[in-house]
Parts: C-alpha cells; sequence; structure tokens
C-alpha cells in the first residue's frame, strides 16, 4: 500500500493543487480513467468545502489529503472545524435552489454536498477520531495491474 | 488551466464566453463580471461554458446568483453547455430544472421568450 500526503494552508488557490495531486495520485493508483473527473471533482468539492469551513471558523489550521491505495483508492479529507458545523449537509430540490431566501454560502453547500454524493458512491462523514474536526472519507474501485 | 472570460454582443444579447477552471479561486472573478455586465445593463445575458474545463459548486454558485440578479432586474439569463461532464454536473445537482441550457449559441439566441430549449 502506498500512501501520499498533502497538508495545506486553507487558501482557495491550494484547493487546485489538491485536486491535482489527488487525480495523479489516482491514476497510478489503478482508477479507471473514466472515473478521474469525478475523483477530480469530489476531491475538490471535499478540500472546497473544507477551505470554506476553516475561513468561517478563523482557523489557520491546515487541511490534510490523505491518499492512498490497497485494494481500493481512498482519500481522506480532514478539516479542524467544529463537529456542528457538518450537520445539516442535505442535498437542495430544484425549487429552493432558485429562491431568493437561500444564500449564495447554503446554496453552494447544498450543491457541494449534492456532487459529493452523486459521485462518490463510497462516501462517509463523520468526526475525526483525534481532537475536533470532520473527515469525509472517499473509496474509488481500482483496476487489477 | 487559468480563468478566462471574454464577452460579446449577438442582437441584443451578451454573451460571456468562459474558459478554463471556474472553483473556488476563480469563481469570485466570474462573479465580479457577471455583476458588471447586469450592473452596466445588460439585460439578457447567456453564459457559454463551451471552454470551461472544470466546473465546482462555487462556479454553480455564481450562476445562480447571476441568474437571481437578472431575475430581479427583469432580465434573461441562459446557459450554453453541450459536454457531457458538465451537464452531469447540472443533472445531478438539479440545476438543469432551474438553468435553461442550450446546445449551441444560435438556439439560446434564438430563443425568444426565454423559455428554454425545446427538450
Amino acid at each position: 500500500m502506498a500512501t501520499v500526503r498533502l497538508s495545506f494552508s486553507p487558501a482557495p488557490v491550494h484547493v487546485r493543487t489538491a485536486r491535482l495531486v489527488g487525480v495523479a495520485v489516482a491514476r497510478r493508483a489503478g482508477v479507471a480513467e473514466e472515473l478521474l473527473d469525478e475523483v477530480r471533482l469530489a476531491i475538490g468539492e471535499a478540500c472546497t468545502r473544507a477551505v470554506a469551513l476553516h475561513n468561517q471558523y478563523g482557523l489557520p489550521d491546515l487541511v490534510t489529503v490523505e491518499m492512498s491505495d490497497s485494494d481500493s483508492y481512498t482519500v481522506r479529507v480532514i478539516d479542524h472545524a467544529p463537529i456542528e458545523a457538518s450537520i445539516g449537509l442535505t442535498k437542495l430540490p430544484p425549487d429552493e435552489l432558485a429562491a431568493e431566501s437561500l444564500t449564495d454560502e447554503d446554496l453552494t453547500t447544498g450543491v457541494g454536498f449534492a456532487l459529493l454524493a452523486g459521485f462518490v458512491d463510497d462516501l462517509k462523514v463523520s468526526p475525526v477520531a483525534d481532537g475536533t474536526g470532520t473527515e469525509v472519507r472517499m473509496v474509488w474501485p481500482v483496476q487489477r495491474r | 488551466m487559468e480563468l478566462s472570460l471574454a464577452t460579446r454582443t449577438i442582437d441584443e444579447h451578451t454573451v460571456l464566453e468562459v474558459g478554463g477552471e471556474v472553483d473556488v479561486y476563480t469563481a469570485p472573478r466570474l462573479r465580479e463580471r457577471l455583476v458588471e455586465l447586469v450592473d452596466s445593463g445588460a439585460r439578457n445575458v447567456i453564459v457559454d461554458l463551451g471552454g470551461v474545463e472544470f466546473l465546482d459548486s462555487t462556479g454553480l454558485g455564481v450562476l445562480v446568483g447571476a441568474m437571481k440578479r437578472l431575475r430581479v432586474a427583469n432580465g434573461k439569463f441562459g446557459l450554453v453547455c453541450s459536454k457531457e461532464a458538465l451537464l452531469k454536473i447540472f443533472r445531478i445537482t438539479a440545476l438543469d430544472q432551474v438553468f435553461p441550457i442550450y446546445p449551441t449559441i444560435e438556439a439560446a439566441t434564438q430563443d425568444g421568450d426565454g423559455s428554454g430549449p425545446t427538450p
């Protein structure tokens, strides 16, 4: 099993780096070529969410992305925001998406979660084992080489 | 690839051609340009996503924001997109039921009432 770990300051500019690394490791792990766009989008969404939470709570802590391959390709995106911030993640129905009352932040959060749930079959959002924060764990199958 | 933005006018339509990656880092520039267009009087805005290589929830949020802004101003907003990867994103988020999405610029500019493409 190989593991690649990337930690970055919670700034939007670094999310692209995380996407690029995540896709490069996925390709090397043997994730099917046709799934790579979904891997790119899902890692980006999970990191965007983490960066937004750190900024919302004024946390300078690093966001961590850990990628590992064994029988599958597993990506864990770890933030350090209060756990209650993760409660309420939900997919929004179409009639609410364009509602004037919905804030841009809530819209982006809802849409981001819809993308994660839609593109990742094996998705788990849970509290981190130690300390404060949330782990978004995503798993994709790999092809035998 | 960095975000690219170019504006042109076709009849009464203002077409914003977007290229590159629209994400949490670049989306504020897209928002800024769309706000400028509406504030400067554009009321028929078409965003051409033909050159977009990546689009995330932040970019989608900006597009919804522009649509709302135009709705308040009695304007029209539409998207041009024919890439399956992007269309899938609109379907998964149900935003395909919110935006008029056209396959070509011609289809978008010929839809006089902004009701969306013919299924």
